[in-house]
C-alpha cells in the first residue's frame, strides 16, 4: 500500500541460481511485515472498539435478550412473549402512541414547514444575514433545562408572557401546559424553539447551492414567485428536503426530554406520555427492565423503517 | 451521506465568501436567488424588500433575543415581580444578590465544574479513541477494518433512546472488569466514544488525504504515530474543530443519560442539578442560575461561531 512496502518487494525478488530460499524469505518477510502493519493498526482501532463493544454492540444485543426476559425477586428467567403481550396490553402502550404521532405531526407541521420558510426568506436578504442566523441559531446552543424552563415561565396561565401576548390580540386565555387540549401543542412550540435553528442553516446551504440560471430560466417562461418556489426552489433541494424530513421524524418520535422538563412527562391526564417517557417508566418507576426492553423493540421495528428509507436516499446523494 | 456532497460543495468556497460576505462587500457579487435583481430594484421592489426586512428583524429579535433577556432581567427582578402579571419589561430596582444567591445556594460552581470535567473528559477520550480508529480504518486498512467500520456504522441505525436501558444496565455492572459506573465520569467519557457518526467524519476527511504525502514520511522512517501527528492532525485541524465543538456541546446539552448515571447531588451536571433543585428555590433565583448556566454555550457559540455553522451542515445531519 505505501511505498517502502512495495520497494523492498522488488528488492528481494527471487534471483536467478538460488529460487528456493529467497522466496521462502521473501514470503515470510511479506508474512512479517503484513503482521507488523496489522498489529500496529489494530492498536490504534482498540480503543474505539473496546468502548464500542461494551457501550454499543453489547447492549444491542443485550435490549433484544432483556425483552424475552424476566426479572422477579432478583432471579432472572426466560419470559418468551410475555414482555411483549404485556406491553400491548397496556392502555399507556396505545395511549404513548398516539400522543408520539401527534407530537411527530405537529413537530413536521411547525418544525419542517417553518424552518424552510424561513431559509428562502432569509436567502433573499442582501443584508443582516450574518445576525438573522446567529439568532436562529442562538436557542439550540442554550442548555435544554434554561429553554425549556423559560417556556414553563411563559406559559404560565396566571402571569406568563404568552397569555399575555394573546391578550393584546383580544384572543382567549389558554391553560397551555395543563389543559388536555393544548399540552402537546405547547410542548411542540416550545421543541420548535429549541431546535429549529440547525434545520434552517442546512436548508440555506442547500438553497445557495441552486444555480441561478434556472430562476432566470423560470422567469423568461413568466412563472411568478410562488410557481418559482414550486417548480425551482423545492426541485433543487428535493434530496435535503426529504433527508431532514426522515432525520426528524427519527429525531420527533424519540422525544423525552422536552415533555419530561415541561410536563413531568405524563402531563394532564397523561396527554403527553411519550413512547420513550414509558420505556423511562417502565425501567426507571417500575424496576421492569424486561417491558421496557420489549416496548424499545417496538419502536425500534418502526424507526427501522426510516432509517432504512434514510440510508438509501443518502447513499443515491453520495453519488 | 448527504453532507458529503453538501461539505464538499462548501468547503473549498465557503470561508472565503463567508468572510467576505460577512464584511459587507459581498453583496454586489452574490448569487443570483429566487428574486430577480432587477425586480428588486424597482422602487415598488425595494420598498417590498425593506418592509419584509424591517419586519423580519423585528420579529426575530423578538422571538430569539426576547426570551433571552426576559430570562437576563428576570434574574434582577424581585419574586414578586418575577411572577407579577402584567410583567414588567424593565426590573423596577436591581438585585444583582440573585445571581450570587443563586451561584451559592444551587451550588453553581460544582455543577459547572462537574459539567466542564465531563465535557472535556468526553473531548479528550473522542480525540484520542476516535481519530486514532479513524486514522487506522482509513490509512493503516487491517483486515476486517471494513467489517469494523460496517458494525460502527450500524449503530447509527439503533435509535439512541432504545438503546438506554441495556445501555445503563451494562454501567451498571460492566462486563469483562465488573465495575459499577454510577457516579463516576468514566459513564459519560467511555459511552462518549461510541460516536460512530464523528468516527465516520474523520475517516471521510482522512481518506482525502493523499496517500503519497503518507509514503513521502513512511520512506523518511516515520511511524504510523508519528505520520498521524506530524501529518495527518495537522491537516485536519478544520474537522477535528468541528468535531470538538460538537462533542462538547453533546455533553452540555446531554439530560437523559446524566440523570441515570450520575444520581449523586455532588456529580450532577447543569443540567440535571438545576432540574432537580428548580422545585426548591425562589423564581428569580431560579432565572439567574438559568442564565448563568447558559453563559459557558452561548460563548462557546460566539467564539466558534463560524466553526459551527459551516460543520453544521456536516454535523446537522446526526440526527
Amino acid at each position: 500500500m505505501s511505498a517502502p512496502t512495495l520497494s523492498p518487494r522488488k528488492a528481494t525478488r527471487p534471483r536467478p541460481g538460488h529460487p528456493g530460499p529467497a522466496r521462502r524469505d521473501s514470503a515470510r518477510e511479506e508474512f512479517l511485515r503484513a503482521l507488523r502493519r496489522n498489529i500496529s493498526a489494530h492498536g490504534f482501532l482498540i480503543g474505539a472498539v473496546l468502548c464500542f463493544s461494551l457501550f454499543s454492540w453489547y447492549p444491542m444485543v443485550r435490549e433484544f435478550i432483556l425483552a424475552f426476559q424476566k426479572n422477579e425477586d432478583g432471579t432472572t428467567t426466560w419470559a418468551g412473549w410475555s414482555n411483549l403481550t404485556y406491553v400491548f396490553n397496556d392502555p399507556a402502550f396505545w395511549q404513548a402512541w398516539r400522543n408520539t404521532l401527534l407530537f411527530t405531526v405537529l413537530a413536521l407541521l411547525l418544525g419542517f414547514v417553518v424552518p424552510f420558510a424561513v431559509a428562502v426568506v432569509l436567502n433573499e436578504f442582501r443584508h443582516g444575514q450574518g445576525y438573522l442566523r446567529l439568532l436562529v441559531y442562538l436557542p439550540v446552543m442554550l442548555p435544554p433545562v434554561a429553554s425549556v424552563l423559560l417556556f414553563k415561565y411563559f406559559y404560565d396561565p396566571g402571569y406568563g408572557l404568552f397569555n399575555r401576548i394573546l391578550g393584546i390580540f383580544h384572543l382567549p386565555e389558554q391553560q397551555w401546559l395543563q389543559d388536555t387540549s393544548t399540552s402537546m401543542l405547547s410542548v411542540v412550540i416550545a421543541a420548535t424553539w429549541m431546535n429549529m435553528g440547525g434545520a434552517t442553516l442546512i436548508y440555506l446551504a442547500a438553497l445557495q447551492g441552486i444555480p441561478g440560471e434556472l430562476y432566470e430560466a423560470a422567469e423568461l417562461d413568466g412563472a411568478g414567485l410562488l410557481r418559482k418556489i414550486w417548480h425551482v426552489t423545492i426541485p433543487q433541494t428535493r434530496l435535503i428536503l426529504s433527508l431532514l424530513l426522515l432525520m426528524q421524524i427519527i429525531a420527533t418520535m424519540q422525544v423525552f426530554t422536552e415533555p419530561f422538563l415541561l410536563t413531568n412527562g405524563a402531563g394532564p391526564e397523561g396527554s403527553t406520555t411519550t413512547v420513550v417517557y414509558l420505556i423511562y417508566q417502565y425501567a426507571f418507576n417500575f424496576n421492569n427492565y424486561g417491558s421496557a426492553a420489549a416496548l424499545g423493540l417496538v419502536l425500534l421495528v418502526v424507526l427501522a423503517g426510516f432509517s432504512a428509507v434514510y440510508v438509501r436516499l443518502s447513499r443515491s446523494s453520495e453519488d | 451521506m448527504a453532507s458529503n456532497t453538501l461539505v464538499s460543495r462548501r468547503g473549498s468556497t465557503s470561508r472565503k465568501s463567508a468572510r467576505r460576505r460577512s464584511e459587507g462587500g459581498a453583496e454586489r457579487a452574490r448569487q443570483r436567488t429566487l428574486i430577480s435583481p432587477a425586480q428588486l430594484g424597482r422602487p415598488r421592489g425595494k420598498a417590498v424588500y425593506w418592509i419584509v426586512f424591517g419586519l423580519v428583524m423585528v420579529v426575530f429579535t423578538a422571538v430569539f433575543l426576547g426570551p433571552l433577556y426576559w430570562m437576563v432581567t428576570g434574574g434582577l427582578k424581585t419574586t414578586q415581580e418575577v411572577v407579577q402579571s402584567p410583567p414588567t419589561a424593565f426590573p423596577s430596582s436591581i438585585h444583582t444578590e440573585n445571581y450570587s444567591q443563586a451561584w451559592t445556594v444551587m451550588d453553581l460552581s460544582k455543577l459547572l465544574f462537574n459539567t466542564l470535567y465531563y465535557a472535556f473528559g468526553a473531548l479528550a477520550f473522542q480525540l484520542i479513541f476516535d481519530v486514532a480508529a479513524a486514522y487506522s480504518l482509513s490509512k493503516l486498512r487491517p483486515v476486517f477494518g471494513k467489517v469494523i467500520l460496517g458494525m460502527m456504522l450500524a449503530t447509527l441505525m439503533i435509535p439512541a433512546t432504545v438503546l438506554v436501558v441495556p445501555q445503563y444496565l451494562t454501567v451498571l455492572d460492566v462486563p469483562l472488569v465488573q465495575r459499577n459506573l454510577v457516579n463516576s465520569p468514566w459513564a459519560i467519557w467511555l459511552p462518549s466514544v461510541t460516536n460512530a457518526f464523528n468516527i465516520f467524519l474523520l475517516k471521510r476527511f482522512f481518506d482525502s488525504i493523499p496517500g503519497e504525502l503518507l509514503d513521502a514520511a513512511a520512506m523518511d522512517g516515520a511511524s504510523p504515530l508519528r505520520t498521524l501527528r506530524s501529518i495527518i492532525l495537522p491537516i485536519s485541524r478544520p474537522i477535528l474543530g468541528v468535531v470538538s465543538i460538537f462533542a462538547v456541546v453533546g455533553v452540555w446539552k446531554d439530560f437523559l443519560w446524566p440523570m441515570l448515571t450520575l444520581p449523586d447531588p455532588g456529580k450532577q451536571t447543569l443540567n440535571v442539578g438545576i432540574y432537580s433543585l428548580a422545585s426548591g428555590v425562589p423564581e428569580n433565583v431560579l432565572i439567574a442560575a438559568l442564565t448563568i448556566a447558559s453563559i459557558p454555550t452561548l460563548l462557546i457559540f460566539l467564539l466558534f461561531q463560524r466553526n459551527i455553522m459551516s460543520g453544521l451542515t456536516a454535523g446537522g445531519l446526526k440526527g
